[in-house]
């Protein structure tokens, strides 16, 4: 089985120094584009390919690219963004990426920043991934010094500055926009869309923001073709994907497996099944804003068309198992209070319906939930859909809540007639709001 | 054009356009929070959700929300849709989890954008049963009030504060719902344009806290369309008042004028109607000045008239009809108008310019749309502030036209728009003694005395049309900014040039008509704005009249000896040796005011006229704009306007014309006949015999509440209401429920519209201008024959003197004009005095800041502390105009310097 991404990622292991890397095949992607490849080429490539976002919406890479405006007349400098603030709950790959094998997401910045035509790059990496930033910096350097950043890259006239940029812990900079506003020094709040990044983004200028499982891919893509990658695939989707699992599993971690593996093969093979005592009752199938999958759903390959046909979102494919000793009151609680309060505070139904749907599951959590509050989190799962609301941080907070109130309805109401929680005595947690 | 359906009935609409204002001008009721017609959309607060349709064939729709999305041609749209109609509710519901509910004790209920839009919403029942969120509210100085708790988060304070009037203390800070409105720490708000917040807030966050001393409900407040009398611009304002009280002013929308917008002096400054040194009662002196009756007083007034020979002293703040009234009644020969020499010259000068140029003088709303901007010798901020604002968005909407509409990006996405242009700013040049506020936006700025700026100017015009005289000796730094400036008004197709008398340079006036005109040479649709000295500086010279110098003389030669000083205050106009003698060797002297003030301590008789909101008038502003300011409420019997005390004296001592006016009317139909040019001024506003289905106007709403209780602890019996006889006005709630003609809109409300937004349904398209054409009417336009001839007045360099210094005036917005300055709120702004000096300058006298400097002007002695100023010229200095505290002084003058200062020139070379 081939694991492009991580087949250079020892665990324990430091990430090979620029040389090392080299002396794999590091870098060879950028020598081949910037010698006998136009930029359009390498558009053409990546679409063809069929890579599609790993940040969890999964659009053709290629396409996203393409409405880049291109040619003499454009704005300029473009800019070409790394998205490294992984804050979705329970989520861990780029992580892996980050810490493993710097050089791979460098490499694949420089394709896509030439594919392009980006003059200036950025990595927008979480606050918390301090050995990231360490690794990053030290690698940016080394490819400094070694001529694949800066100006006129191997003698090709092609120029790339790329900065290391570290967020102070926000959910939200996660968003596309509210990266890039974040990165100008402003709030973290996102934009309206249309206009797009790609014609007015980082300081009013052309960008791309691509998450780092993408770019990592790229040079793979590049080396090895757009078949290949699309031979990689179980399903009609392509290449390789991180995948994780947290949750009451024997070995949770991540792993790299073909696009297309089944939910219960990852789950069964590679999480080693549940802990002993322990039985499964659902998940959450790429992170806290996806919805609930439960045991129906277990032999569903995880790509973005059968997940999102099975009513859920494969997302950034890290899954959270929720165990039949987790209260699912307490457990969608414990969502809802992160979005809460990572809610950036611009659009009225974000800002105000999640701490009110918050309280109520907390209320409904210590035995004082109304029936009558299950019709407003209902109506709350209604209206903070997609478009309602200014941005996605509120229709994925609702993704675990209204699939949470299908799947495990009688758990709520529970709560509600009985006026406590069944699972009272396996609480540890509570928010303080 | 493009057809929209809009629940299924189609309309042709304007494109480029987004729906929500296109749905409320076509008088669709959709909410709204976030989205103003001045700042355009973000989409922040969801309230104007409505279904939006792919086809006719689609029939379950999505919804949009309608201030993001463009108007396309045959679209589908729905506004009643239940989803939509459901979606609007629960937004209601959200923004009112944490909303107080505290209506009743708070000062915008009645005229409040949340309640209007929570009842169009119906969303009546809350069912959010958990604990609130509460903050601490700030101290932001004497204008506004905080009330955090009632903020609904839509962001419109700190966007109209910081994107659109550039304040920089004012911000949102904090993350979900604990998002805080305010400044990092309590204090003033430094903004001059702050008061506007009480109005850009759809709630009670920020609210007047002058009107708060003495509150009142908007239902129940007499109001009247009015004009500011703070500046020479004529911002059109609201004037409510009730048991006699001015209780607020708020912005009147005039599409070519003030917008939606007001400065600080303009809202605040109109409690100086209700100080304590209100003159209420006439006076006449015998020994001491005893307060009389109306006919004693008059009788006393026309006495004297009989008796003496008399003149008259008009005023820059009284009406076009007062002044009018006073020239008739002393003759056009003995009408002296009461302001400075220089400052009349000047008056006369702009005037002149205006008269003759090839230029025409842009309205703001013009001013906001040029394209490059060049403003001599103003500080505009200071003396016209919402010129300054309009310059403000011009600078903004410049690099915006080019680049926005390449980007595909409509003009109304406010977010988007400023992201895509970011810092880039249109031309503008300012050309001052000193910094102003507006130098932050400049491309350059260029701080000399005023000649330096006047040559300027020149060498500008003359690099731009050779035939305008060019400037010899020309410094090369100098020439090569020429030559930039110009370069930047020709690239325009809109180029203003702005300037003004405040600098007191007639030579700056003189080179920026020049360039004006070299731009109209060239074919440009250049502009140009002069800003006068105050609210009525343009009528007085129009009406023409002799300089107060003259006045002076009049007496002293004893060709007078009895003089009429209409709502003057001399001492401000002239030294205080000059202006004492002058009264004392008047026999008789007759004042009519409404303030008293050192003049009104010498009169023999004192009339008590109607401040602006007891009076009808016409004040015409800095572009010759006729305006007509209404009586807001009726007054106590002795108090009366200037114009009917003078018309009554005209009566009494059988003046030939003026016993044959009956009214109002008549007198305007005289200016006309007297004054061709103004002839304009009869159809600013419709005859007081107007009547709309035989019904008058109402200045108060039909809510107004306890008419027949007010005066219950006098007598139970209601009295019969006052008559206006100058207006189609009445003073009660009854009459014509209607839209009156624009101009005399007693205040802007509609069937669910209470607070000012309702004024959207007052405009021909919203944002635009009124229904029937916004008030005021210009009487100076541009002759296009007319051939300009091109002043060659260029100054010699300015040359510092030893021992002396060039003072030139400096404008305060708080406490430089002379009505704001008796208002409490404003008062709590107005600067310390000071004198500004060169810090090199400084430095060779061995003064440091805040040490006292004396010196003498035209014999009079100053001693200020020291300001130091990096940018003001070596040799000059700046001294605060009418601060209290600070002596007139004829500026631009020499001050002598005490002789202990060892004033050095430096070597010639420096300069």
């Amino acid at each position: 089985m081939e694991k492009p991404l991580t087949q250079h990622i020892v665990p324990g292991r430091a990430p090979l120094s620029l040389k090392e890397y080299e002396k794999v095949g590091g870098y060879q992607s950028v020598r081949k584009i910037l010698k006998k490849m136009t930029p359009q080429e390498v558009q053409a490539l990546v679409k063809e390919s069929d890579l599609k976002g790993r940040g969890g919406a999964g659009f053709n890479t290629g396409l996203k690219w393409s409405f880049v405006p291109m040619g003499p007349d454009t704005a300029t400098p473009k800019y070409l963004v790394a998205n490294a603030d992984e804050m979705e709950p329970g989520t861990f790959k780029d992580r892996v990426l980050l810490e493993g094998n710097p050089h791979q997401l460098i490499e694949g910045m420089i394709v896509a920043a030439y594919a392009i035509q980006a003059s200036i790059s950025y990595v927008f990496l979480r606050w918390a991934y301090k050995v990231a930033a360490r690794e990053i910096t030290k690698a940016i350097q080394e490819a400094y010094d070694a001529g694949y950043l800066g100006q006129n890259i191997l003698g090709s006239g092609f120029n790339l500055d790329m900065h290391l940029h570290t967020g102070v812990g926000r959910y939200m900079c996660g968003e596309e926009t509210a990266l890039l506003n974040a990165l100008e020094g402003k709030r973290a709040n996102p934009r309206a869309k249309p206009p797009f990044p790609q014609v007015s983004g980082l300081f009013g200028k052309p960008t791309i923001v691509n998450n780092v499982e993408t770019l990592c891919c790229l040079p793979h893509i590049v080396n090895n073709g757009a078949e290949w990658f699309k031979g990689l695939g179980l399903t009609a989707d392509a290449g390789t994907k991180l995948f994780g699992v947290s949750g009451r599993v024997k070995t949770p971690g991540c792993w790299e497996l073909p696009m297309g593996t089944t939910i219960r093969e990852i789950l069964e093979d590679y999480a080693g099944g549940m802990q002993d005592g322990y039985l499964f009752r659902g998940l959450l199938p790429g992170g806290a804003s996806t919805d609930f999958l439960v045991e129906e759903h277990l032999d569903l390959p995880m790509d973005y068309s059968s997940i999102q046909a099975a009513g859920s979102r494969m997302g950034t494919g890290t899954m959270i198992i929720m165990d039949d000793q987790t209260c699912p009151v307490g457990f969608t609680l414990n969502l809802q209070h992160f979005f809460a309060q990572e809610s950036c505070g611009f659009c009225t139904p974000c800002r105000e319906g999640l701490p009110w749907v918050e309280k109520i599951l907390l209320a409904i959590d210590k035995g004082e939930g109304k029936p009558e509050h299950l019709l407003t989190l209902d109506f709350h799962t209604k209206y903070l859909g997609p478009g309602n609301t200014f941005c996605a941080l509120a229709p994925g907070a609702m993704e675990p809540l209204q699939s949470a109130l299908k799947y495990f309805r009688e758990d709520f109401e529970r709560h509600i007639h009985e006026h406590h929680c069944p699972w009272s005595k396996a609480k540890a947690w509570q928010p303080s709001i | 054009m493009a057809t929209i359906y809009i629940d299924n009935t189609p309309f042709e609409v304007p494109t480029g356009k987004n729906l929500l204002e296109t749905c409320l001008t076509l008088g669709q009721d959709v909410p709204y929070f976030c989205w103003h017609p001045a700042m355009g959309s973000i989409g922040a607060c969801r309230q104007c959700a409505v279904k939006v349709y792919k086809d006719e064939n689609d029939t379950n729709g999505k919804l949009f929300m309608s201030c993001m999305e463009q108007v396309r041609d045959g679209m589908r749209i729905s506004i009643a849709d239940p989803e939509a109609k459901e979606f609007r509710a629960h937004v209601i519901g959200w923004l009112m989890t944490n909303h107080p509910h505290d209506c009743a004790v708070c000062d915008e209920g009645g005229a409040c954008h949340l309640q209007d839009m929570t009842v169009m919403t119906g969303h009546n029942y809350r069912n959010y049963t958990f604990d609130k969120r509460t903050y601490i509210n700030q101290y932001l100085g004497p204008f506004l009030n905080h009330e955090m708790n009632r903020c609904i988060q839509c962001y419109r304070c700190v966007r109209y504060y910081k994107d659109y009037a550039g304040g920089k203390d004012l911000d949102v800070f904090a993350a979900h719902n604990h998002l805080y409105f305010g400044r990092a720490e309590d204090g003033v708000l430094e903004s001059e344009f702050s008061g506007n917040l009480a109005e850009v807030c759809p709630t009670g966050v920020f609210t007047d806290k002058t009107l708060k001393q003495h509150y009142t409900r908007k239902w129940d407040l007499t109001m009247a369309a009015s004009v500011c009398h703070h500046c020479s611009l004529g911002c059109n304002i609201t004037a409510g008042e009730r048991y006699g009280t001015l209780r607020n002013i708020t912005n009147r929308y005039n599409g070519e004028v003030n917008g939606y917008f007001l400065c600080d002096r303009g809202r605040f400054g109109y409690e100086h109607v209700n100080s304590v040194s209100r003159i209420r009662k006439s006076l006449v002196r015998s020994n001491l000045p005893e307060a009389t009756d109306k006919l004693t007083a008059l009788q006393a007034a026309a006495q004297a008239m009989r008796q003496g020979s008399v003149i008259g002293i008009g005023s820059p703040r009284a009406s076009l009809e007062s002044n009018f009234m006073l020239k008739t009644l002393v003759g056009e020969d003995n009408f002296h108008h009461g302001v400075s020499d220089t400052e009349h010259d000047l008056t006369e000068l702009s005037l002149k310019i205006l008269r003759e140029s090839n230029a025409p003088t842009p309205s703001m709303r013009e001013v906001e749309k040029a394209d490059a901007v060049f403003i001599l010798g103003e500080d505009l901020t200071n003396t016209a502030p919402m010129l300054a604002l309009a310059v403000r968005q011009a600078v903004r909407q410049e690099p915006l036209l080019e680049q926005v509409s390449k980007a595909n990006i409509p003009v109304w996405q406010d977010a988007a728009v400023r992201e895509l242009v970011q810092t880039e700013k249109g031309p503008l040049f300012i050309a001052a003694p000193t910094i102003t506020k507006l130098d932050a936006l400049a491309t350059q700025t260029y701080f000399s005395d005023p000649d330096a700026i006047a040559r300027l100017g020149f060498a500008v015009a003359n690099i731009i049309y050779p035939k305008s005289p060019g400037v010899r000796g020309l410094k090369n730094d100098d020439m090569h900014l020429a030559q930039q400036i110009a370069d930047a008004l020709m690239k325009a197709k809109n180029p203003v040039v702005i300037s003004g008398t405040s600098s007191g340079s007639e030579a700056i006036l003189k080179a920026a008509a020049n360039i004006a005109n070299a731009l109209i040479a060239k074919e440009k649709e250049a502009g140009i704005v002069l800003t006068l000295p105050a609210s009525n500086s343009m009528s007085l010279a129009m009406l023409g009249g002799h300089r107060l110098q003259s006045a002076f003389e009049a007496v002293e030669n004893g060709y007078a000896d009895t003089v009429i000083i209409l709502e003057n205050d001399l001492y401000r106009q002239a030294s205080e040796g000059a202006v004492t003698n002058f009264l004392k060797s008047c026999k008789k002297v007759i004042v009519l005011d409404y303030l008293h003030n050192q003049t009104t301590e010498h009169a023999d008789v004192l009339l008590a006229a109607g401040a602006f909101s007891e009076a009808d008038g016409t004040l015409i502003n800095n572009e010759g704009r006729a305006q007509r300011f209404y009586q807001v409420h009726p007054t106590i019997e002795d108090i009366q306007e200037s114009w009917r005390w003078l018309g009554e004296l005209g009566t009494i001592v059988a003046h030939d014309q003026i016993s044959w006016w009956h009214g109002y009317d008549d007198i305007l139909s005289a200016i006309v006949k007297e004054h061709p040019e103004m002839k304009g001024i009869e159809m600013v506003t419709p005859p007081s015999d107007f009547r709309i289905a035989g019904q008058k106007i109402p200045r108060a709403p039909h809510r107004f509440s306890g008419r027949t209780a007010m005066r219950a602890n006098i007598n139970v019996s209601e009295p019969k209401p006052a008559e206006d006889p100058d207006s189609p006005l009445s003073y009660t709630m009854e009459g014509y429920r209607g839209q009156p003609p624009s101009a005399m809109i007693p205040f802007f409300w509609a069937p669910g519209w209470n607070s000012n937004q309702s004024v959207n349904k007052y405009q021909q398209e919203v944002g635009g201008h009124l229904k029937g054409g916004d008030p005021g009417i210009r009487l100076i336009e541009p002759n296009p024959e007319h051939k300009f001839s091109y002043s060659a007045a260029v100054p010699e360099k300015f040359e510092p003197m030893d021992g002396h210094l060039f003072i030139l005036p400096m404008h305060h917005i708080f406490g430089s004009e002379e009505l704001s300055a008796q208002a409490a709120a404003i008062q709590e702004r107005i600067p310390e005095p000071y004198i500004a000096i060169n810090t090199d300058d400084a430095l060779r006298m061995k003064l440091d800041e805040g040490q006292l400097m004396p010196f003498a002007i035209d014999g009079n002695l100053y001693q200020l502390p020291v300001k130091l100023s990096p940018t003001i010229a070596s040799g000059t200095a700046g001294l605060p105009v009418g601060l209290p505290g600070v002596k007139f002084a004829e500026l631009p003058a020499w001050a002598i310097l005490n002789r202990e200062l060892q004033w050095k020139q430096q070597h010639q070379t420096t300069y």
